[in-house]
């Protein structure tokens, strides 16, 4: 079996240039590659377009890389909460393209299948639209939309094996699947790293042939964003 | 006039058994408290799951188990989780039966818009574009009108629109409108204790009144 195991996060991210995309894994704060994360700040590679869903916090995720002025251009679905990330975007110091998240997701199925566009109707009549070729079919109109050309993507699952096979724990598994797929060079870091033959090949979620390089991650903070509980 | 809670547990009416739901963030999110015994529904979270149960007892929180709303939440029997594009693939393929979701602004021809203004502030469509180009049946959960005290419902969205001629039924702290395939919001139904010219006032778009306007139960 060929062995994906490296060291550390950043012998994993060690070749990632400025001026590189790179997809980050998760949803949120769930599900996000805390150690490579880490490692691109140590690195301080600068001008990265991130393709992620959301972009942290302020202090927590990719929130960190937007504080250290590390990344040029964000394609995301949710600003949300994250105040830094919404100030460098009305401010024009960040270049941010915002697409609905289904396009997100179905553009990093697209480069994982091996397909170059899709057709979907999110964004039709907005100006998501404008600029794009468009296609009615049975009588309802669609957008085309581009597969994603990303360098490296970055993912973070539970457990993965030393041939680069992962399965991912509850709604942390969220846009991590589709990204792995979807990388030139897909880096996946796991909470717990096993020998290969130690997975069950059917509760497999990403085949290691997507994965090129894996390591056991540690030190997850695991942060909550929304902290809800009801009393006993 | 209704408070937060009331359009939820209105908007829960509209909630059948055996439906599979998307709630939005904010005012959606509520409906679910107030899903009637005996009717079982499946609440679709985008982020990846079907079955989302209530929020975990104190100090049984866990990280890797969120909803859309990034809020700590529980599975429950029979759920299921699923990657980002599943997700999405549900809600393309109306698999999904109805979306409830906030709004900034309602058109009277169905427009809604609902993820930024232009130069002030940006959220982002977040899954919004993909649900209500797609969902056969949307529920809009809004404040009629907005904090200037500005209309909401309009003949035509002033914001950027996040879709177009989609939204079925808006339902307010004032009022229950339905919009009508040709254009209009015919009012269906009032909060209690409102009256039809303080709906009209507070509404910009064509407003359609045929009959007496019964008065909401919740």
């Amino acid at each position: 079996m060929i062995n994906k195991v490296v060291k550390d996060a950043d012998t994993a991210i060690k070749d990632i240039q400025n001026g590189q995309t790179i997809m980050l894994g998760g949803f949120g704060l769930c599900g996000i590659p805390e150690n490579c994360i880490q490692a691109l700040l140590r690195k301080k590679v600068t001008d990265l377009t991130c393709i992620s869903n959301n972009a942290g916090v302020d202090d927590f995720g990719i929130g960190l890389l937007l504080q250290q002025r590390q990344v040029k251009k964000m394609i995301s679905s949710y600003v949300g909460e994250n105040a830094e990330f919404e100030r460098q975007l009305l401010s024009g110091e960040l270049e941010v393209e915002l697409i609905p998240q289904g396009t997100l997701a179905t553009r990093c199925m697209a480069a994982g299948y091996g397909m170059p566009v899709i057709y979907t109707p999110a964004g039709v009549g907005t100006e998501v639209a404008i600029g794009k070729e468009t296609r009615v079919f049975n009588r309802k109109e669609y957008l085309m939309e581009y597969a994603f050309d990303a360098e490296f993507a970055i993912v973070k699952a539970w457990k993965g094996d030393t041939a680069g096979n992962l399965i991912y724990k509850s709604t942390a598994r969220n846009f991590n699947p589709v990204m792995a797929m979807a990388g030139k060079i897909t880096i996946a870091e796991v909470e717990i790293l096993v020998p290969a033959g130690e997975l069950d090949p059917d509760q497999i979620h990403t085949p290691g042939i997507y994965v090129h390089r894996i390591f056991q991650g540690g030190n997850y903070e695991k942060r909550i964003e929304q902290r809800t509980v009801r009393i006993k | 006039m209704l408070d937060k809670n009331g359009i939820a547990k209105r908007i829960a009416k509209e909630v059948k058994d055996g439906m599979y739901v998307n709630l939005g963030i904010g005012i959606p999110t509520l409906v679910a408290n107030y899903i009637p015994e005996g009717i079982n529904v499946v609440l679709q979270s985008e982020n990846g799951l079907l079955g989302m149960g209530p929020f975990p007892f104190e100090g049984e929180e866990d990280a890797d188990l969120i909803n859309a709303g990034k809020q700590t939440i529980t599975t429950l029997a029979g759920s299921s989780i699923f990657d980002s594009a599943m997700s999405f693939g549900m809600i393309r393929a109306q698999k999904v039966d109805l979306t409830i979701l906030g709004a900034m602004e309602v058109s009277e021809n169905g427009d809604i818009a609902n993820w930024k203004i232009p130069g002030k502030m940006v959220k982002g469509m977040g899954g919004a574009m993909d649900l209500v180009a797609s969902a056969q049946n949307i529920i809009v959960a809004m404040q009629h009108v907005n904090k200037a005290g500005e209309s909401k419902l309009l003949p035509n969205c002033t914001l950027p629109l996040t879709g177009v001629h989609c939204v079925k039924k808006i339902v307010t702290e004032l009022a229950v409108l339905a919009v009508l395939e040709n254009g209009g919001f015919q009012l269906l139904e009032r909060a209690p204790g409102v009256s039809v010219a303080e709906i009209q006032a507070a509404t910009a778009g064509k407003l359609l009144i045929e009959g007496d306007i019964p008065e909401m139960q919740l």
